[in-house]
């Protein structure tokens, strides 16, 4: 957790932000700081204005109204020196296909006026911390998916950037390829290096983000670290039954007047509970028989199913 | 296993030179550029020294034996290889550096989008389009200077007076790839349109901009394409400088004139579209 030391300014300082394209608005007036060293995600579906949102930080898209600096500066006035301390990983891999592997760090490395020898020795580092040491001389179109996505982080770290900016850094990748992102993630941010993330995983959200807002349609729907956000607007656990697409709607009644709270799904009914071992044991006596059962801890899914009413990948 | 993976960090406000960037950005660009083009440098090498082949050899010395039997005193009182000579130097220069402009400018704003990962560092959009054109002109000079050789060696040039054709045929093909630069940056969903421009615009340019005859004997409506083409001002400049073409001073300073005009308003279309389309 990070606490916020009064005599520092925040990295970045949001007020009123949004963005418009002509009648679509894609972020409506948000506010939010990230403290240096922090960890911060932006959590919501596919829309939700996220990415928007990163792309103003980064000082590559204009905004229609409201306040933000960014290490204590205008975006729209100084983006050139902004964009010095930030390292960019954008949800697709811009990387030059057609370079190699080293290539694509050393031409990067010279984009912000770094030294010929200075980038020599940092890329023997960028390519064990991406493990990517065998395919130095490889072109880049030749990688996998994972590898991309590995090259991409090592390249925007190539810099040393005070903010590392993560757009969707694991869509897309299998799960080992993802476990091996998050390791490298962790690292960095025991250097000290301030992450913002952007999310629609809530397992990402929940193993890298310190503190993180809720998004959906352009607004914030919540602020909080992960744990804060579940013992908000969640209970401990959750059950979940199902009884089959018909029944899920019939029973829906009974169940609600056995807990908390609860949410219908198309294909189960999720039931929230602080005891859900001894809710399961009520269902199943009231002779409604589940055809499958499961008693889990409460996650951001449910938060963020409990302030949209929707899921997030959907 | 256990990896040893700890990045040594001293941070970005000591290491990053914004000033620095500022300055040369453009050149870390045009580099960029250069390196991805050696990529490909035997097939740019090949088409280097085969097209001015074909040309002199079916065109220049087929052709030219017909022309000057036909016509003893040489068509603008020279050897037709002669007169020939500097319009084929130009458009083989302005052809050579404008397709280094549209193809990467495509690729980098819609193919794999790398012009916005040039943008997430300190140089600007301004900064990437000038890269761009600047390794299109390198990569012409290098086509230029080989062209400018074999001509030299089929006797089509001559003296060191026509020296000076190289950059004055440079100057040309930064003009016209300017425009080109710009153009590629404003059309956004059209691939179409690029082999229309291809097709009817750079082709007819070679044909109708007095690069095989004078221009003066085409009929007057079919000259203004000449008048506009930045080829025809190219070739009479490289006429002038090549084996002493009469033109006036005035005339000499409007195609020079025309060609900066080119250069700049397509330059300044060129930055308002890359600023444009990198902040949407």
């Amino acid at each position: 957790m990070s606490v916020k030391d009064p005599s520092q300014e925040p990295l970045i300082s949001a007020k009123g932000l949004r963005k418009e394209y002509g009648a679509f608005t894609a972020v409506d007036g948000i506010d939010f700081h990230v403290n240096k060293g922090e960890s911060f995600g932006f959590l919501g579906p596919n829309g939700a204005g996220k990415s928007t949102t990163m792309r103003i930080i980064a000082a590559t898209l204009t905004r229609t109204a409201g306040e933000i600096t960014v290490l204590g500066k205008d975006p729209e006035k100084s983006g050139p020196e902004i964009r010095a301390h930030l390292g960019v990983v954008p949800q697709q891999d811009n990387l030059d296909n057609s370079l190699t592997v080293e290539d694509n760090l050393y031409v990067y490395g010279r984009y912000f006026g770094l030294s010929k020898k200075y980038i020599r020795t940092k890329i023997e580092e960028l390519l064990t911390f991406a493990q990517l040491e065998e395919k130095r001389g490889v072109k880049v179109e030749a990688l996998s998916g994972g590898m991309k996505r590995r090259l991409t982080i090592a390249r925007a770290l190539v810099s040393e950037p005070e903010i590392l900016m993560l757009d969707e850094p694991t869509t897309g990748l299998d799960p080992q390829a993802r476990h091996i992102l998050w390791d490298r993630l962790f690292r960095l941010k025991e250097q000290g290096v301030t992450l913002l993330i952007t999310t629609h995983y809530m397992d990402e959200a929940e193993q890298l983000c310190d503190r993180l807002i809720v998004m959906d349609k352009g607004k914030i729907m919540a602020e909080d670290s992960p744990a804060g956000l579940i013992k908000k607007y969640s209970t401990k656990e959750v059950l979940e039954v199902r009884f089959g697409s018909d029944r899920n709607a019939q029973y829906s009644d009974q169940l609600r007047a056995m807990c908390e709270r609860i949410e219908v799904l198309p294909d189960r009914v999720l039931m929230y509970s602080d005891d859900c071992e001894e809710l399961l044991h009520q269902v199943v006596q009231a002779g409604m028989a589940p055809t499958t059962s499961l008693v889990r801890r409460s996650s951001l899914e449910d938060v963020f199913l409990r302030l949209t009413g929707r899921t997030l990948v959907e | 296993m256990v990896i040893k993976a700890d990045l040594t960090r001293k941070g970005s406000l000591q290491i990053v030179d914004v000033p620095k960037v500022l300055r040369n950005g453009s050149l870390y660009i045009a580099q960029a550029r250069i390196w991805n083009m050696l990529q490909w440098k035997w097939s740019i090498a090949g088409e280097a020294f085969a097209n001015p082949m074909f040309y002199l050899l079916s065109i220049g010395i087929g052709i030219g034996k017909f022309v000057n039997s036909h016509q003893p005193t040489g068509i603008d009182g020279v050897k037709y290889l002669v007169f020939l000579a500097p319009a084929l130097l130009a458009s083989a220069c302005i052809i050579g550096a404008s397709n280094e402009v549209m193809h990467p400018t495509l690729e980098g704003f819609k193919w794999n989008k790398g012009f916005f990962a040039m943008n997430a560092t300190p140089i600007s959009a301004n900064q990437i389009a000038n890269g761009v054109l600047l390794s299109a002109l390198a990569r012409a000079l290098f086509g230029t200077l080989i062209y400018y050789s074999a001509l030299l060696a089929f006797g089509g040039v001559s003296g060191l007076r026509s020296l000076w054709l190289i950059p004055a045929t440079l100057y040309s093909a930064a003009a016209f790839a300017a425009m080109m630069l710009g153009f590629c940056a404003a059309i956004e969903n059209s691939d179409l349109l690029m082999n229309i421009v291809n097709r009817l615009l750079i082709m007819p340019l070679f044909l109708f901009s007095g690069t095989f005859y004078s221009l003066s004997t085409m009929p007057k409506f079919l000259q203004f394409i000449g008048w506009l083409s930045p080829l025809w001002h190219a070739t009479e400049i490289g006429r002038w400088i090549s084996y002493g073409h009469h033109i006036s001073w005035q005339a000499v300073t409007i195609h020079f004139l025309y060609m900066t005009i080119m250069l700049v308003v397509g330059l300044f279309y060129a930055h308002h579209h890359f600023k444009r389309r990198l902040s949407k």
